[in-house]
């Protein structure tokens, strides 16, 4: 029976430090909504436990001089909520947050941890991706960015480094005429792991809609950037904030397209394709209404 | 490694105890602190019985390591009535019989405490998404509802 | 709707007793509990659903640093296999085998040994080192494949027709001539249905404290029955009854899931082995693998009428899992099923089937929903088919006062009509749904339901303290509120205020042979031993009132609290208030108390209907239930507030089962989702506010017109939520839960002709 060490370091050059040191037989702790739930059921038995939640770069909320925002890797859900301007320009990011779990779990659960969880469900990478959000990394080598939706790379899986920790995550300064939305279908109204989870952020600049990104995840072993659903958006014409049903009918048949998802308790894959277009649709209105009223 | 040395603060006031690496928040309050209010029902935080208020924000105490109580301000269910004195929400779940077995309800109360703290008059809506976390088996959530915003009309009123 | 109340506590929503604990979080629930040298128990269980236990070998955890002790089957009583030993409705051959595996592992999650060791930690690391040899055997798990032949049988002693099966056992009710009755009808319409285990989804994991010295044990437990803990360690463990003390700790949830034990046995032989407190606790993932769900189920329901809707004959044929040992309730599903309406022909038979999986536990009305399942639905469509108004149906059909029940009993006087017409007379019926609104589709169902309901002992004791107050203990553990009922009632029949009686629950050692709670009998059963107790005790005061005043004690009142002479004759004294009479009760005989035991009888059944709304989101299959209402005869209503508890606390559950619950398991026949996470029960934003309406058509064999009131509101949701979405979506399910992929694929179908 081996002992658990914790660490709770106030600097990331400790934590990069002390994470390396620990030669996979580490785990970082940020809300650890995901690592106890996984040292419980035995499935993780970490040797060290380092804490990041004294670090200030990782729990802090930034705007940046581009006028977009840095989001630390560990700040929670809750906090995110709570921040005055980030729910306004990032709507669909910050709900996406705050759908994980319940309040709780909110008031501990963090955009790092679930990216990092690598989980093809996690709430908030759909949405991150679809805001085109850059992760910035710190490693043993030093510091570099990449963009979200290159971390995952199969469940449970990232691509990163030994000893690398996610630090932060940048949203990207909102042209005018610009918002996102995050859906997801669960059994329940609250609670549930997402079946499908579909993030969309557009911007509507003088009747067109000039831009789009599309997340979907809980349909293949990673989240992904429907490059296809996106492109057909682009383009299109939106109409008093609504947009074209035939550019719409075309983006959700190509996230039904992109999916390859699984059978398993939570859903079928006949039933997570069908419903992945069925949400686009959905999440890509909601975002179209809110730009609409930028 | 030897056992972590822990300083913290429940319900005002200050605490110390020693507990391994691995130990829950909810382990440690059952365990060598006493506080037995709160209550295991999964483990995993799906069902909220251990919900505890750290600086503010309601968390699941079985997902917390107890190490990370470090400087924190921790409430519990047994700080919430003020000496023999019953927290508005308690008198109300006992008059409206917002309970039937009562495990759930430290978890119960605590969450609507915060909820109320943070939103005076909060909807049925607002009410039941609050609540999501915090599983009842015996009541089907009716009672406790209507309590929660009985009271929060109730405090509504004191206040003015 | 209730009868006028002239009573000052009965009927009224007091303050319960345990509450401020409840509310504090001091009341003490077993987990709570802590003794000096107290060690903790861990179980290992069995991975696979079945297989042969060939050897175990428990060397390795015994050398274990901190490990006191280590216990298998050999270290449980043994009953042989060829002797049934009833302990009310549980064979104590299942039991022994249930809580440690003997000479087969019948389920993934079966105990196989335990280990008591100085810290959770410790014991279940050694659980680790416990070697066990199995030879792995073919399992199954659906009931329906667990009945065809050829499948893997469970026990070689069970046999169907003379031979090897997982038949266990069958009953049946017949009334009249059924073939004779479909004869004659004008409509006849038949159904299967099918249904997943689900599980009670107590809030409180199974936890217990044992300690043995000098032979002598001491329990705690979560329990729905300290009697049935006492009489079940005593048959497992042969110590005997008087050398058991069972208490019942705080219970976080039953709902009949706790009206057996688990752990306790294993503690009991662990602290007797290692001579200290033993305390185990179940994790939720235990809780779910190894203790009972109720059952998965098959069944036919085949219903006839004449067109003016007259129901002339039914059949129904209930085929219920029951887990790893026998005992389905058959009983439940066969007798309770076509119960609420009078028909001249029943046929109505059971299947009790083994399989792969825990042993059942009884679940609030066990087998009832089941069976009202089935029989609701085929309702719902003979009505379509008769072009009938579904609760018209229903009364036209009604049990009432000398209907014949195809399970036995005629009914007496009963309130199943008037809940009937309270739904179709309330608002929410009366209150127009739109058919289709923004994309979602709306929908109206009704169903109906009963319950047997139980009386069974029950012993109390009231004794009047010094200076007036009262205590009144009684044996059956709360888990609804049972004690403020009681407390109404003593102090409604003494007339002193409530706040001067306080209600315990004894354990074994204090009071009487008290039944389970379970069975919607707890306020039935102790408000009868109460109320003959409290009798009692205002004949002992009038006599010491008598005695005082030098007459005679026919020449005393009770009245409003106080002993009063019984007219100008008796003479003229000033009323001496209980408080007076207790402080002389030294001087006049000693004592005041009395005590009753009984075997109460004179519970009849329970009826209910329910109406619910839901809307379905058609582009994804999500149901939402958007109003519902409860109609129930509750005889009674002793306290209205726990009373509505329990109509509100069945409706959820019944939203629960019909939409969303159900047991998975995976291809090794293990559970696929043991945690709260996957095993989906409502939450408090799934459900809309569940309105009940008391009915109170009083029980005239009780002496507070007192019906059971809590196992009957978990009989109608399945087919009042089935019945709901057919009139939403025009499409009829007939397997639960109905799921959204289940939803959504239904809909993709087309249209069946009918």
């Amino acid at each position: 029976m081996t002992d658990i060490e914790y660490l709770a370091p106030k600097t990331l050059d400790e934590a990069v430090r002390a994470f390396h040191a620990g030669a996979g037989n580490a785990r970082i702790l940020a809300g650890g909504t995901d690592l106890l739930v996984q040292m419980r059921a035995g499935t993780v038995r970490p040797g060290l436990i380092v804490d990041i939640k004294k670090i200030a770069e990782m729990t802090t909320v930034e705007e940046t001089a581009g006028g977009g925002f840095r989001i630390g890797a560990a700040v929670s859900g809750a906090v995110l909520r709570d921040h005055p301007k980030l729910k306004k320009v990032w709507p669909g990011v910050v709900e996406a947050a705050n759908l994980i779990g319940s309040t709780q779990i909110q008031g501990r659960a963090t955009a790092g941890g679930n990216l990092c969880n690598g989980s093809p469900a996690g709430d908030s990478v759909p949405a991150m991706i679809a805001a085109g959000a850059v992760v910035t990394i710190q490693g043993p080598t030093g510091r570099r960015e990449l963009p979200v939706e290159a971390v995952p790379k199969g469940p449970g899986r990232l691509n990163l480094s030994p000893g690398e920790i996610v630090v932060s995550f940048t949203l990207p300064a909102r042209p005018k005429g610009s918002s996102d939305a995050y859906l997801r279908m669960i059994p329940r109204t609250e609670m549930d792991i997402a079946v499908v989870g579909c993030g969309v952020s557009l911007t509507i600049d003088n009747g067109t809609c000039t831009a789009a990104r599309v997340g979907l995840g809980a349909i293949a072993p990673t989240v992904l950037l429907v490059e296809a659903a996106a492109k057909a958006l682009i383009g299109s014409k939106v109409v008093g904030s609504k947009l074209d049903d035939a550019a719409l009918a075309k983006a959700a048949a190509a996230c039904s397209a992109a999916c390859r998802p699984i059978d398993d308790k939570r859903g079928t894959i006949a039933y997570r394709t069908k419903v992945a277009g069925v949400l686009l649709t959905r999440t890509a209105t909601i975002a179209a209404d809110r730009a609409g009223r930028k | 490694m030897a056992k972590l040395h822990v300083s913290t603060t429940i319900n005002g006031e200050p605490q110390e105890f020693l507990c391994d690496a691995e130990q829950s928040m909810l382990e440690i309050l059952r365990g060598p602190l006493g506080l037995t209010g709160s209550k295991e029902g999964c483990g995993t935080g799906d069902c909220g019985a251990c919900t505890i208020n750290v600086n503010g924000r309601i968390v699941c105490s079985c997902l917390m390591l107890a190490a990370e109580a470090e400087g924190q301000k921790i409430a519990t269910i047994e700080g919430m009535a003020d000496g023999e004195t019953l927290h508005p929400l308690q008198q109300k779940f006992l008059e409206q019989a917002a309970l039937q077995c009562g495990i759930c309800t430290p978890g119960v109360l605590m969450a609507a405490k915060s909820l109320l703290e943070r939103n005076p008059d909060p909807s049925e809506h607002e009410v039941r998404f609050w609540l999501a976390g915090n599983l009842c088996r015996c009541t089907g959530y009716d009672k406790i509802v209507r309590a929660v915003m009985d009271t929060a009309a109730d405090m509504r009123g004191a206040a003015r | 709707m209730s009868t006028a109340n002239d009573n000052k506590w009965i009927g009224q929503r007091t303050l319960r007793p345990d509450g401020a604990d409840k509310v504090t979080g001091r009341a003490a629930y077993a987990a709570d509990t802590t003794m000096p040298g107290m060690i903790w128990g861990k179980v290992l269980r069995s991975p696979h659903p079945h297989a042969k236990i060939k050897s175990i070998n428990t060397k390795k955890a015994e050398a274990y640093p901190g490990v006191k002790a280590v216990i298998t089957a050999k270290d449980i009583v043994d009953f042989p296999l060829d002797k049934s030993v009833m302990l009310g409705i549980q064979d104590m051959r299942w039991m022994a085998r249930n809580v440690m595996a003997r000479e087969k592992a019948l389920f993934a999650g079966h105990p196989v040994a335990a280990v008591a060791a100085t810290t959770e930690k410790i014991a279940a690391e050694a659980c680790k080192l416990i070697e066990v040899e199995y030879e792995v055997l073919p399992f199954v798990i659906d009931v329906e494949e667990a009945m065809k032949p050829g499948a893997p049988v469970l026990h070689d002693f069970v046999k169907f027709e003379g031979k090897p099966s997982n038949i266990a056992g069958t009953l049946e009710h017949k009334l009249g001539d059924v073939d004779a009755g479909f004869a004659k009808a004008d409509v006849v319409i038949e159904r299967s249905f099918r249904t997943q285990p689900v599980h009670q989804g107590y809030i409180e994991p199974h936890a217990c404290l044992v300690s043995v010295s000098d032979g002598k044990a001491t329990i705690w437990s979560s329990s729905q029955g300290q009697f049935m803990v006492r009489a079940m360690c005593s048959y497992l463990t042969g110590i005997a009854q008087n050398d058991i003390r069972a208490i019942p700790a705080e219970i976080g949830g039953g709902f009949g899931g706790k009206t057996i034990i688990y752990l306790e046995p294993l503690a009991l032989v662990l602290a007797k082995k290692t001579g200290r407190p033993v305390k185990m606790i179940m994790t939720r993932t235990e809780v779910f693998h190894a203790s009972g769900p109720t059952s998965g189920s098959y069944s036919k329901i085949k219903i006839g009428a004449t067109k003016d809707g007259m129901l002339v004959a039914a059949r129904g044929t209930f085929c219920l899992q029951a887990g790893a040992f026998p005992g389905s309730p058959i009983r439940g599903a066969a007798g309770c099923a076509f119960a609420p309406y009078n028909i001249p022909n029943v046929h109505s038979d059971g299947f009790d089937v083994v399989s792969n999986r825990s042993k059942v536990a009884a679940y609030r009305a066990p087998g009832a929903p089941i069976g009202a399942y089935g029989v609701e639905c085929v309702m719902d469509e003979i009505a379509e088919a008769l072009k009938m108004d579904p609760l018209e149906l229903r009364l036209k059909n009604a049990a009432r006062m000398g209907t014949k029940a195809a399970h036995g009993p005629v009914f007496p006087r009963i309130g199943f009509v008037e809940t009937i017409e309270e739904a179709g007379k309330h608002a929410h019926y009366k209150t127009p749904l739109p058919k289709a609104k923004d994309g979602k589709l709306y929908g109206r169902g009704v169903a109906s339901g009963f319950w047997f309901n139980a009386g069974g002992e029950s012993s109390a004791q009231v004794n009047v303290n010094e200076d007036g107050t009262v205590v009144v203990i009684t044996g059956h553990p709360d888990i609804g509120g049972s004690r403020a009922s009681t407390a109404n009632i003593t102090a409604e029949i003494l007339g002193i205020d409530y706040k001067k009686v306080s209600v315990l629950i004894g354990d074994t050692s204090v009071i009487g042979f008290s039944n389970l709670t379970g069975g919607s009998r707890v306020t039935y059963a102790s408000a009868m031993v109460v109320t003959q107790s409290t009798e009692h005790v205002i004949g002992i005061l009038r006599e010491r009132a008598a005695k005082i005043w030098k007459i005679d004690p026919d020449a005393v009142v009770w009245e409003s609290g106080e002993a009063r002479p019984a007219g100008d004759n008796a003479g003229k004294f000033e009323p001496l208030s209980l408080g007076q009479i207790a402080a002389q009760a030294t001087a006049t005989g000693g004592p005041i108390g009395a005590g009753k035991q009984l075997n109460t009888t004179g519970a009849e059944g329970g009826f209910a209907t329910h109406l619910c709304d839901v809307e379905v989101d058609p582009a994804l299959g999500i149901v939402r239930v958007l109003r519902y209402t409860a109609f129930q005869d509750v005889g009674r209503a002793i306290h209205p507030g726990y009373v509505e508890g329990q109509m509100q606390g069945g409706a959820a559950q019944g939203i629960g089962w019909a939409l969303s619950e159900e047991y998975i398991f995976d291809k090794n026949g293990k559970l696929d989702n043991p945690s709260f996470l996957d095993y989906r029960m409502p939450v408090c934003s799934d459900l809309p506010m569940l309105d009940s309406v008391i009915i109170e058509v009083p029980n005239p064999k009780h002496p507070q017109g007192v019906r059971g009131v809590g196992e009957v509101p978990l009989v109608p949701p399945l087919g009042a939520v089935s019945n709901a979405i057919y009139n939403a979506l025009g499409r009829r399910f007939y397997s639960l839960p109905m799921s959204p992929p289940k939803v959504l694929a239904t809909l993709d179908l087309p249209q069946a002709a009918e």
